[in-house]
């Protein structure tokens, strides 16, 4: 199956829920409201085959638009084929549904977009912060982010 | 176990029953089995692990916030860091995602699409000769840890004279390389080709046919294809599974389809297929396929520019989101960057590959023997400057 073949299958099934298809994109992807997500991810797995979550991406889109969340799938044939699901989360409901169960590397990249971005996986069985420390405050990645001037008591000399 | 057990209390005085309790182990994150600073809380029943869980994150330094800091040129010398054995993998990725941004219209010089290939596989082979030493030493052998470090000295020393580097390159910038290479410096790598071969029989005879290695090795840490899929293992890792994928072939980057090389994959010759044993010797396999390409690549090297002119000093990559990954030595690295048309990027995502073999760990090491972990561990190669960016 090709990348059009997937994306002619996914709206089909679809139809509105999908927001926007660009393939003609230097990375083709489709777009989805985070609540279609669980679906649309077992329905790639399932239907077409993407059976590899290759990487996924926290972007903080600033003021005004969000967060997004960036899914890079594949199959791990010698195709390759694959293509790109982006979601788009408010600030104040960053929440996205987990798909950890459907590919388990979710469960690691889940934390770590939680951890950097403060994007919330729900459903997600331990969201914790996987990178930085536990008791670290804020989300380094958000363009708003400040770096803190102390921690533990270790002063903070970079600019 | 279990068997043991009551024959333990069978002999104990008094019948008193000797049963073992569980424990949990912290493993690391100081610890010399774990290839850098990774710590691994095992749950144990007396030499059972029963469970286990990395954290990971002692090395983070947020790699990704460093990228929306720096200019797209002096980002690349953070990519150095990440999986530091293979620098110039990393270089070579974000180059190749900066220049995807500038779409079909650029165009890498010849000569240096020619240095990137046989920079790139010496350096996979200088990984694997690290990655084959330690294994050795992480399950009793020191012997071929020496005998591996002289080869890979030989390649540092190559690069030392290509870039003024060891190990943190800088080498492969978008549009090229930062230098030529003289002909002088290709016959020695010629000349290294031809020492290195007879010398992969040597480790043949030392590690791969060692009895106690293989019983070392075999069976232990069987990791399914299907697992590894899903856990988005690549690399040696996803090889050792049976599963032939590798970037060179399927998606060929840069100019590797004009090279001949196979992709060596695991059989379980000594046990079961995606044991330790496997993705040891898909990486001696390897290190031979990386030599084939290396020759042919000397063969053919034209002369020229080693950079193009399209990419001037000062780089602002334009506008747009790409996403590009190569076949680096721990399987596939990925960079997501995102430009917004400024000399700073707006956003860069590393995917790499030790971060997704190591959270296979648990999986593959449920009810192995607490020595065979160390093993286990070994046979993945992560590399925690990746893992943690």
């Amino acid at each position: 199956m090709e990348r059009g073949a997937i994306v002619a299958e996914v709206r089909k099934a679809f139809g509105e829920r999908i927001t926007e298809v660009d393939e003609a994109a230097l990375e083709p992807f489709v777009r989805c409201e985070a609540s279609t997500w669980p679906d649309l991810a077992r329905f790639l797995k399932e239907r077409c085959g993407l059976d590899m979550l290759v990487c996924l991406s926290g972007i903080d889109r600033g003021k005004g638009v969000g967060l997004e969340a960036v899914y890079n799938l594949e199959r791990c044939d010698a195709s390759r084929v694959g293509i790109a699901v982006k979601i788009r989360v408010p600030y104040e409901a960053a929440v996205i549904p987990s798909v950890e169960t459907v590919w388990r590397t979710a469960d690691w990249h889940e934390r770590e977009a939680w951890d950097l971005l403060g994007i919330r996986f729900e459903g997600h069985h331990n969201l914790v912060r996987i990178l930085c420390a536990e008791d670290w405050e804020g989300h380094p990645l958000r363009k708003d982010y400040k770096s803190p001037d102390r921690y533990h008591g270790i002063k903070n000399n970079v600019v | 176990m279990s068997s043991e057990a009551t024959s333990t209390a069978a002999l104990a005085p008094g019948g008193a029953d000797l049963r073992t309790e569980e424990m949990l182990l912290n493993m690391g994150p100081q610890h010399p089995a774990t290839h850098g600073v990774l710590r691994v809380m095992v749950r144990t029943d007396g030499e059972m692990v029963l469970d286990c869980e990395p954290h990971v994150g002692y090395l983070h330094r947020c790699f990704e916030k460093h990228c929306e800091n720096v200019t797209t040129l002096q980002a690349v010398l953070y990519t150095d860091r990440l999986d530091y054995l293979t620098a110039m993998g990393n270089n070579w990725g974000f180059c190749m995602a900066v220049e995807k941004l500038y779409g079909p219209e650029l165009v890498i010089p010849e000569r240096a699409q020619y240095i990137r290939v046989i920079c790139q596989e010496l350096n996979r082979i200088a990984s694997h000769l690290l990655a084959i030493g330690t294994y050795g030493m992480d399950v009793g052998a020191i012997t071929p840890f020496l005998y591996c470090f002289r080869e890979r000295e030989k390649i540092l020393t190559i690069f030392e004279h290509i870039c003024g580097q060891r190990l943190n390159y800088n080498y492969i910038r978008p549009g090229g390389v930062a230098y030529d290479v003289d002909d002088a410096m290709l016959a020695l790598i010629g000349d290294f080709c031809s020492y290195f071969l007879p010398k992969i029989d040597e480790y043949d005879d030392l590690l791969s046919g060692n009895d106690i290695f293989v019983k070392r090795t075999a069976n232990v840490g069987v990791l399914s294809a299907k697992l590894a899929i899903d856990y988005g293992c690549t690399g040696p890792v996803l090889r050792g599974s049976g599963v032939p994928r590798d970037l060179r072939k399927d998606k060929p980057y840069g100019i590797y389809e004009r090279f001949e090389f196979d992709v060596p994959v695991g059989s379980g010759e000594h046990g079961t297929v995606g044991d330790c044993f496997d993705r040891y010797m898909v990486r001696v396999r390897e290190m031979r396929e990386s030599t084939r390409i290396v020759r042919q690549a000397l063969k053919s090297i034209p002369g020229g520019e080693i950079r193009s002119a399209k990419i001037k000093a000062k780089i602002r990559p334009p506008k747009g989101e790409a996403f590009t990954r190569i076949e680096n030595s721990r399987g596939d690295l990925g960079f997501y960057v995102v430009s917004d048309g400024k000399e700073v990027l707006y956003r860069v995502k590393c995917r790499a590959p030790s971060f997704h073999n190591i959270s296979v760990l648990p999986e593959i090491s449920r009810g192995s023997m607490l020595a065979d972990l160390i093993a286990i561990i070994g046979s993945l190669d992560i590399v925690l400057g990746e893992v943690d960016r």
